[in-house]
């Protein structure tokens, strides 16, 4: 029902500009990969050195096995405050789940940067969680390495990305059909046999949701090793941004970016894989 | 093989010419074939009814003619022009949709006048076409009201006045009783008749519900996959149904299977004098057309048959009965409220009755 | 027996979700009452109340600067990223053009993919093409980042509003233009506020593409940051707290927004995240 003229008018202005500004730029990204810094200027000699540094220099791996190190921390430690969360609201929260659910909600539209610097007003050894220890006179001296550790950065990270987990377990518990939880009980399956058996692979595909967020968004991660991180929780999107900056090889940062985006996507598709093959409706 | 052609040439009503012509309309859909060359004509004033089961491609018809798709081939003029170049806001055809469409954020009186204002009508002109159109559907009343504050019934009047208030040639109504109970329904189909006898617009109305066709129609025209069965009046198209599909959709039947052979119609059980040439059949011989014989009196010109009553359905004003003839043969009868009955019985019916039908 | 359908207790589990909540708020609570603490951050407890840091910071001209730098990029993000973002809820809605589900995801990338990637990658883009980073090429980032944003939760509006009001007013004789008009954009003008205010706040918020793309004017969120790496001083928990409170009330505002144009709790895009690879 809608003319030529219509659809092309609505198509050709959001095309042209996601073509230009997004399509273009990742295409930059992989470009520059390819080139090269001699003599700290930039050359347009196409070659694969990047990735042979890459693959080569032992440095890179141990950066990015510690990357993955805490995402899976942050993906593990947000399932398991994230999940009993969803699952609490969904089953026994009653009247209260609309008011429990908004409660969840409201941290995620809070500035990503207040919440890291709040994490580094408790973390710090003049820190409050420090004043709290020493008032409770647990301590005596105050604890160095609350902050700067990988551990901070694993906190402030769940702390980001719990939220983003509960939300799509929640809506798959919610959508799991009362009925089958009675059939089950019916069948003289316990409560904890009816989770294990009925609840669990019916929220998987939700779990497998939020875990693959989680995961990828920690991965790519700059901003909270830089603000709690030190130089022991340093992370691979680190290099990158310092490659961009103090160190200036765009080149080799535009190549880890390019293994970023490689590994992100493929774990996109895995994640949605595994969701399909969970979905049972 | 038949000598009925499932789709006659139609006859219009000789007091009008064609307002409405399909030429040889077919729709196609991702390779699947929803209208295969349709023809047909609707008279100025006509109420016409396109009935048929969900999927048979009537909507289909009403969105090429209201312009929301295009015909795959064929062409449809309206009064000597091509409709079905036209885009839909130029097109003098106006559309009851089946939930209505009403649009939620304006009143009914704005709902009314929005076909008026983006046509830029004088303003006093839209205040008393508007008033018009609500007296007409006798809803003055809820001028102010947004549609979601009104019953279903209150919602089909206006979406009735809306369309009717442009003064299109033709309406087409898709389904806009279905969403009402029973009750209202009727009631409506009174009002929508004697509606359209008032102001005389021709309506296109769809349903797949036989009954209402009967009741509304000037004409029935009968689809099935996407092709036209059938059309013809309401009480010709019940008389004389031209193949067994229109026989059994509309109203009940009994379809005979037989043969005829030297002069003689064999249908199981049932056989009767023939002059037609000798061949495989189908009769369609409606169960009120059967009646109990109670006395021994032969007529020429009836058929008579013993058979046991099975089952009996009580149904108020009549009965219908479902009787074997023997070999498995079942026959469905209606006969007038009686008592109980039981066992074999004597029934009949005129030669007349049953009606040669195609495959 | 059948399962009673009252709420059966859980008190573990309950215990549990309060340990999960308190998580969740501490830090937010410890921002919020060590603003109001004259002795500063840290220490226990927070011994002596004040409005001072506030003093200090509406004193603050470059705080203030940047607020208004961030509100400009704001409000231009908004204006840029609906405009383009209905334009291609429209497209998906309604037309096929070759590449159609590619364009889909293309659009949806930057909500996943890592922000430096989405920064480093326009970076490049100006570099390439001779912007110099500024407030401008901030607002390229952002609105380029937000379409997709726009476009998932008037996507969603779209598909909720039934094709046939748009029939109908074409069939009363509305041209396709009038209908836009009078049908298609008025049933979408709740989802139009409730997605302006999601990318605005985002967009106040926003700073791993900013990071790239800034110039010598910063955003809120980079002139925080640079105060960062000089240390910790309440002001800054005076302006986070600040911007807290401005956030939760546009989420209230877009809440009641979202209940009544869709019905749905949680925004669009966070539903879309899972199927987007």
């Amino acid at each position: 029902m809608y003319s030529r003229a219509y659809k092309t008018l609505v198509s050709l202005p959001p095309l042209v500009w996601v073509g230009t500004f997004l399509l273009l730029p990742y295409a930059l990204v992989f470009a520059h990969s390819l080139w090269a810094v001699r003599e700290g200027v930039m050359v347009h000699d196409w070659n694969l050195d990047n990735y042979k540094a890459l693959l080569t220099n032992p440095l890179y791996a141990v950066v990015l096995f510690r990357t993955m190190h805490i995402a899976a921390s942050v993906t593990l430690c947000a399932i398991l405050l994230g999940y009993p969360l969803a699952y609490y609201l969904a089953f026994h929260a009653g009247a209260r789940k609309e008011l429990l659910y908004q409660l969840v909600i409201v941290p995620l539209w809070v500035s990503y940067l207040v919440r890291g610097y709040a994490w580094k007003t408790i973390l710090g050894s003049d820190g409050v969680l420090n004043g709290f220890l020493q008032y409770l006179h647990l301590t005596r001296e105050p604890v160095g390495y609350f902050l700067y550790s990988p551990f901070a950065v694993v906190l402030m990270l769940t702390h980001i990305y719990t939220p983003f987990v509960f939300l799509p377990i929640y809506a798959a518990l919610e959508h799991v059909p009362r009925p089958l939880l009675e059939a089950s009980q019916d069948l003289g399956a316990s409560s904890v046999q009816t989770f294990w058996r009925v609840i669990l692979p019916l929220s998987m595909p939700g779990l497998l949701a939020g875990a693959t967020f989680a995961f990828v968004l920690s991965l790519g991660d700059f901003l909270a090793p830089l603000l709690v991180g030190g130089p022991s929780g340093t992370m691979i999107a680190n290099v990158v941004q310092s490659l961009f900056g103090a160190a200036f090889d765009w080149p080799l940062g535009a190549a880890i970016s390019v293994g970023i985006l490689v590994i992100t996507i493929s774990l996109l598709c895995l994640g949605e894989f595994l969701e399909k093959r969970w979905a049972f409706q | 093989m038949s000598a009925f052609p499932a789709n006659p040439p139609q006859e219009l009503p000789a007091k009008s010419a064609a307002l409405l012509e399909l030429r040889n309309v077919a729709k196609r859909f991702a390779a699947v074939d929803v209208l295969k060359n349709i023809s047909l004509n609707i008279a100025s004033g006509e109420f016409l009814t396109l009935l048929g089961e969900s999927g048979s491609g009537k909507t289909t018809v009403l969105r090429l003619i209201a312009g929301f798709a295009q015909p795959s081939s064929g062409e449809i003029w309206m009064s000597g022009e091509r409709l079905d170049l036209l885009p839909p806001y130029k097109r003098r055809v106006n559309t009851v949709f089946q939930n209505y469409a009403l649009f939620p954020h304006l009143s009914a009186c704005d709902n009314v006048a929005y076909g008026l204002r983006v046509k830029n009508t004088p303003t006093s002109e839209i205040a008393a076409r508007v008033e018009e159109a609500l007296r007409m559907v006798k809803m003055q009343g809820f001028a102010a009201s947004r549609p979601a504050r009104l019953s279903g019934g209150q919602q089909q009047r206006i979406a009735l006045a809306r369309a009717l208030v442009n003064r299109p040639r033709l309406l087409l109504l898709d389904e806009p009783l279905s969403a009402l109970d029973a009750n209202l329904r009727k009631q409506m189909q009174g009002e929508l008749k004697s509606l359209q006898r008032e102001i005389g617009v021709t309506f296109l109305f769809v349903t797949h519900d036989q009954e209402e066709a009967m009741a509304l129609s000037d004409r029935i025209a009968l689809l099935r996959d996407g092709a036209l069965e059938q059309v013809a009046s309401p009480r010709e198209i019940y008389a004389h149904p031209a193949t067994a599909y229109t026989a059994e959709f509309i109203g009940q039947t009994n379809l005979l299977r037989g043969e005829i052979r030297g002069g003689m119609v064999t249908c199981g059980a049932l056989r009767w004098p023939s002059d037609e040439a000798d061949g495989a059949v189908i009769f369609s011989l409606r169960p009120e057309a059967i009646r109990i014989c109670a006395d021994d009196k032969r007529q020429p010109s009836e058929v008579r048959f013993r058979a046991a009553v099975r089952q009996q359905f009580y149904g108020g004003s009549s009965e219908l009965l479902e009787v074997d003839c023997g070999n498995g043969q079942t026959l469905r009868v209606r006969v007038p409220v009686g008592g109980p009955l039981a066992g074999e019985q004597d029934f009949v019916f005129s030669l007349c009755d049953p009606t040669r039908v195609a495959e | 027996m059948t399962r009673s359908s009252t709420v059966r207790r859980a008190p573990l589990l309950a215990l549990y979700a309060t340990f999960v909540f308190a998580f969740i708020y501490l830090p937010i609570v410890v921002l919020v009452v060590y603003s109001f603490n004259r002795d500063g951050v840290g220490g226990f407890p927070p011994r002596h109340f004040t409005l001072g840091w506030y003093t200090v910071l509406f004193a603050d001209s470059s705080i203030w600067n940047s607020v208004l730098n961030s509100l400009i990029v704001a409000a231009a993000s908004v204006a840029l990223s609906l405009g383009l973002g209905l334009l291609a809820a429209l497209a998906l809605d309604r037309a096929g053009f070759p590449g159609k589900s590619l364009f889909r995801r293309l659009v949806l990338l930057p909500l996943i993919l890592p922000g430096i990637i989405t920064g480093l990658s326009l970076l490049m883009f100006a570099v390439f093409s001779g912007l110099h980073p500024s407030l401008a090429t901030v607002f390229l980032g952002h609105a380029t980042a937000l379409i997709s944003v726009a476009t998932t939760e008037l996507f969603a509006g779209l598909q909720k509003l039934d094709r046939a009001q748009e029939e109908a007013s074409l069939d009363l004789g509305a041209t396709p233009w009038q209908t836009f008009w009078r049908i298609t954009l008025p049933n979408l003008k709740l989802s139009l506020i409730a997605a302006g205010l999601l990318i605005f706040t985002l967009s106040m918020d926003e700073i791993a593409v900013t990071f790239f793309l800034i110039g010598r004017d910063n955003t809120l969120p980079l002139e925080i940051w640079a105060r960062l790496r000089r240390g910790i001083t309440p002001e800054i928990n005076a302006i986070s707290t600040l911007i807290f409170v401005s956030s939760v009330a546009l989420l209230v505002i877009w809440y009641h927004l979202r209940a009544r144009s869709l019905g749905a709790r949680s925004p669009e895009f966070l539903e879309q995240l899972g199927e987007t690879s």
